[in-house]
């Protein structure tokens, strides 16, 4: 990865998305927190990171960054070359718990992004029928969530997401409550949704098999202050030229070198 | 699809035990209905035959004959309907004053922290102190038909603002903070969020607040009123009528039935 000069900018494209030399304290009554210590890297267009570490090591808290619901302490996140100033449209998060309004049908659900900037709603809604439908979720669109199962809700919830049209992706383990069956193919399915649109993505998740499975990249955080640890790029030249989906990846020949490389990574303190 | 169907279809002939259950729950519904039938004829009965068999004075007591016959009594004067009118009437303006004023309170204080954080401790002294006693000072101050109101906005206003903060600042911060990415601001974080996720403590406090007004009013008129069901209970009181102070007092009970079906029917329709 080339590193970014500002003089050079019309020479360079800039990174999707960049962390530079960020840290971020959290201040409480009873005390401070050292959240991110000195992170700097680097997101391309349509690549797919995943983040992991130990819980607690500020992974929450970079994607609330990159999202604009605060500031770093010190550094700077870039989009497009650009600090990021407040949340935009342009950038879709997943949060790590289920989200969705009880009191509206998932087609509401969907047209929260769109009421709240305002958007012309004819074509939000248009919009989110298609998405949901896509999605599996047509016959659905006016149920309340407490009445579809945890994967149509994480499924809504990613199409409430895109209804946006985001051009970034941010996941924060969205598959964490699930039981491990829908996860995997809720995992595939999403994976496999958010590449056919070529959207940036970053995921964060405590689950190193699915970080790999999904990824382009993997970027290990070391526990609290979080700081880059390593970067692996992940490729599965035995499946063939293509990224095989996440199915496929855990089968292929690789996964179990880049598995334990990551997870000793994540035992050893330093 | 068809195929997967299980071969007995379990809507289309119930299992005989299931019929049985089914029999089992209507028969224990009779029961609680018969149950809470004979409560209220064995208390009228025996309501009835002591005063009459001589062993407690009908002149404390009265007795349902007396107060049905008071009842037809103030009926047949005409001022029955005049003063349920008044008492609903005043029920009604503070309920619907407290409510909304309890309502725009609470919103300002979510809107404002340190506003919150300022009044706190007033507004836990305000909502603990016995509002009755005010009664005094408000009728000095207000006169007679403005104590009542006062008194019965004071106890109903304090409780709402203070379940209506609370349930509003329990709002679940997730849900915020999925709005605040969605680049939502204060005003639509309370509209669409903190406000309709709080459908249910709204039904509470209003629940809460029909009991409350209807108290406050009744206290109101027992320190100073020409009418209202209250003024019936302490007007009959002084010529020791009991009859019309228990048909009052019965009149009361059922509209506070009424007000709570009509709750109930509100919740139905809010909630759906
Ligand atoms: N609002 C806050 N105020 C104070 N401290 C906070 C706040 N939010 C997070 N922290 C602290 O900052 C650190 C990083 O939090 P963060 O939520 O980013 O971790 P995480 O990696 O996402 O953890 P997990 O895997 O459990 O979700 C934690 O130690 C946490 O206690
Ligand atoms: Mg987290």
């Amino acid at each position: 990865m080339t590193t970014h000069d500002t003089s050079g900018r019309h020479k360079e494209v800039p990174p999707k998305v960049e962390f530079r030399k960020v840290n971020l304290h959290y201040f409480s009554d009873e005390g401070e927190t050292h959240a991110v210590k000195d992170m700097s890297f680097s997101v391309g267009r349509g690549e797919f990171v995943s983040i992991v570490g130990q819980s607690g090591c500020g992974k929450s808290t970079l994607l609330s960054l990159l999202s604009g619901l605060m500031k770093p302490t010190s550094g700077q996140v870039l989009i497009d070359g650009k600090p990021v100033a407040g949340p935009s449209p342009q950038v879709g998060f997943m949060l790590q718990q289920d989200t969705l309004f009880e009191w509206r049908t998932i087609l509401e659900n969907a047209l929260l992004g769109p009421e709240i900037r305002g958007m012309d709603m004819g074509a939000a809604r248009q919009r989110a029928e298609r998405i949901l439908t896509s999605y599996g979720l047509g016959q659905f669109l006016h149920h309340k969530p407490p009445q579809l199962s945890g994967g149509m809700r994480q499924r809504a919830a990613l199409g409430r997401t895109m209804c946006m049209e985001p051009d970034i992706l941010l996941l924060d383990e969205p598959f964490s409550a699930l039981d491990f069956q829908t996860r995997l193919s809720i995992a595939e399915e999403i994976g496999e949704i958010i590449r056919r649109e070529g959207k940036t993505a970053i995921l964060v998740t405590h689950d190193i098999p699915e970080a790999i499975a999904l990824a382009d990249r993997v970027v290990v955080l070391s526990p609290r202050p979080g700081r880059l640890k390593s970067i692996h790029e992940i490729g599965f030249p035995s499946a063939g030229p293509a990224r095989p989906g996440s199915m496929a990846a855990r089968e292929a020949e690789e996964f179990r070198d880049y598995y334990h490389t990551i997870w000793t990574e994540m035992e050893t303190h330093d | 699809m068809t195929e997967t169907a299980p071969p007995e279809a379990t809507a289309a002939t119930p299992s005989v035990a299931y019929r049985n259950w089914i029999e089992r729950q209507a028969r224990n519904r009779r029961k609680v209905q018969v149950g809470r039938v004979l409560i209220l004829l064995a208390f009228l009965a025996l309501w009835e035959a002591a005063p009459r068999a001589g062993l407690v004075n009908p002149m404390l007591t009265s007795y349902p004959t007396a107060v049905w016959d008071g009842f037809l009594e103030l009926l047949a004067q005409g001022s029955l309907g005049l003063h349920i009118g008044v008492t609903l009437l005043e029920v009604v303006i503070s309920f619907a004053v407290a409510m909304i004023l309890g309502t725009v309170v609470a919103i300002c204080l979510w809107l404002s922290p340190m506003l919150e954080k300022i009044l706190d401790p007033f507004l836990v002294v305000a909502n603990a102190l016995p509002k009755i006693a005010l009664v005094p000072i408000f009728y000095i101050w207000l006169g007679p038909e403005g104590s009542i109101y006062a008194v019965a906005i004071a106890v109903a206003l304090f409780i709402t603002i203070l379940m209506l903060y609370t349930g509003f600042s329990q709002t679940d911060p997730n849900k915020i903070k999925l709005a605040r990415t969605l680049g939502a601001g204060k005003r639509q974080i309370l509209t669409k969020v903190v406000l309709p996720g709080n459908v249910h403590t709204f039904m509470a406090t209003l629940k809460a607040n029909v009991g409350l007004s209807l108290v406050g009013v009744i206290v109101g008129e027992f320190q100073a009123s020409k009418a209202g069901l209250g003024y019936l209970i302490v007007y009959g009181s002084q010529i020791f009528r009991m009859d019309m102070v228990m048909a009052a007092i019965v009149i009361l009970s059922l509209i506070s039935v009424a007000i709570y079906l009509l709750v109930q029917k509100a919740e139905g329709w809010l909630m759906r």
